[in-house]
């Protein structure tokens, strides 16, 4: 292979690894955008304790670092008898973390579709929940879809952090390969180099979505 | 108002209302009644609060004292249904506040759908009449930014229209537009006006204020300055109406 300790195998184990990102980084998407999409919902709402709760929310998991919300929910839950393997533990503090970033991303696109679009709705009749329906949320989708796939690549970068409950994702699946080998350089070398490659389409993504939205949005559109 | 034939019933009703932005006192004790099938215009000079009292018949602005009434209901009242009154009354922005997600077509049929429940083919079919009295039957898979600034007001008109409003309120809808465009859209309200709808508008075209309302506004400082047919813009009676006309002329 490439010279005497890193083999076939290995890189077969990295391999499996960056599945498991793929993997949790998807899990952490879908369950922290459902739970994201809710959280931006409710932070507008007319509601007053609805609102204050989930600034509440948003303001905790933004303020903890994601290492500590991931110790609670592996260590803490399993002294309180709650033994949880590394996979959950770690889905479900990526889905806190995640909702708590998306729902506020989201709740700044709500807002940024222009008042005056809700007065015209509201002036059609519309009841609030078909002005958010019809009218801002499809508009609020659109301004959200660059940023929200740029916090994608955070999502991405931050299962690296599940590494450190056990979980064999590509860090993890890095340094029991380094273990055996003793070639750091090399192997956190390559695992960089995955990330990048997840990560940067990504951000080009990003990239164009923001620009497309910037010019012409529509000419294109049947 | 002076000519109001008496049987027509009055449909919008301001009853000394008052409403203030924080310190700013924008109406000061606002009356004026508009019977059914009247167009009112409502001119001034702007922070004279002529818009402010065309939004607060739509209940965009809530009042601080007095009464208004619209088509029977009471929009003072906080318990007043909303969808109701937003049923019976249409409004048209100076920003015309399309949806630019939905084509013009789409812009049109959401509500009488949304609200009213009607069939796919019902709003069509409205939203094709709609667009047709306002000239535009041709755009209707257009979408708002494909569209001149004239063309996006008079789709606007056409949206408003669908949901069959006994009222409609205009405010300042052509002081965005050039002459040109300005003309196209007014063309529209004046056939609207032939056509027996009550109209309330907010607007700077004195010539076109004249010719098409029956009853002129004079706003000054919160208050109802002045009120007549279109003959009095060219026979003003108090000192302010003069002086705004001849800035404004």
């Amino acid at each position: 292979m490439v010279d005497g300790g890193l083999n076939l195998h290995h890189l077969q184990f990295l391999a499996v690894g960056a599945l498991w990102t793929v993997c949790l980084s998807l899990i952490a998407f879908v369950g922290g955008g459902i739970a994201g999409g809710a959280i931006a919902l409710c932070r507008i709402s007319p509601l007053k304790p609805l609102r204050w709760l989930t600034i509440a929310w948003i303001q905790i998991i933004q303020g903890t670092p994601l290492l500590v919300v991931l110790f609670v929910c592996y260590f803490g839950l399993s002294i309180m008898g709650l033994e949880l393997p590394g996979l959950v533990a770690a889905s479900i503090a990526m889905i806190i973390y995640v909702s708590a970033y998306l729902g506020e991303i989201w709740r700044g696109c709500i807002e940024a579709v222009p008042r005056t679009q809700w007065e015209a709705a509201e002036c059609l009749a519309l009841s609030r929940w078909q002005r958010m329906r019809l009218v801002v949320l499809p508009q609020a989708l659109r301004i959200a879809t660059p940023p929200t796939v740029g916090f994608m690549v955070q999502i991405v970068k931050n299962t690296s952090l599940a590494s450190i409950v056990g979980f064999v994702e590509l860090v993890r699946a890095g340094q029991l390969i380094n273990n055996s080998t003793f070639q750091p350089f090399l192997v956190y070398l390559i695992i960089a180099a995955v990330y990048f490659a997840m990560c940067y389409p990504l951000s080009v993504w990003s990239r164009r979505l923001e620009q497309r939205l910037h010019f012409g949005q529509r000419a294109a559109a049947p | 108002m002076t000519q109001a034939p008496a049987t027509n019933p009055v449909v919008v009703e301001l009853k000394d209302v008052h409403k203030r932005f924080g310190a700013n006192h924008v109406l000061k004790g606002v009356s004026f009644a508009i019977p059914k099938g009247q167009v009112v215009a409502i001119i001034g000079k702007s922070g004279s609060g002529k818009s402010t009292a065309l939004r607060c018949i739509d209940r965009l602005e809530i009042i601080d004292s007095g009464t208004i009434e619209v088509c029977g209901h009471a929009v003072h009242d906080p318990a007043i249904d909303l969808r109701r009154l937003r049923q019976d009354v249409g409004i048209v922005f100076q920003s015309y506040n399309l949806f630019p997600h939905l084509t013009v077509e789409q812009n049109i049929t959401l509500a009488p759908r949304a609200v009213k429940g009607l069939s796919g083919a019902d709003a069509l079919a409205i939203a094709e009449r709609t667009l047709r009295q306002v000239g535009l039957a041709d755009k209707a898979q257009a979408y708002p930014e494909q569209l001149s600034g004239g063309q996006q007001q008079r789709v606007a008109i056409a949206r408003s229209l669908a949901m069959e409003p006994q009222v409609m309120l205009f405010d300042e809808v052509t002081s965005a537009l050039d002459p040109q465009l300005t003309g196209e859209v007014l063309r529209v309200i004046e056939q609207l006006a032939q056509g027996g709808m009550t109209m309330v508008l907010v607007t700077h075209e004195m010539e076109f204020a004249a010719r098409v309302a029956d009853t002129i506004i004079y706003m000054h400082e919160g208050k109802v300055w002045e009120t007549g047919p279109g003959q009095m813009l060219r026979e003003p009676q108090t000192p302010e109406l003069r002086d705004f006309l001849s800035h404004g002329l």
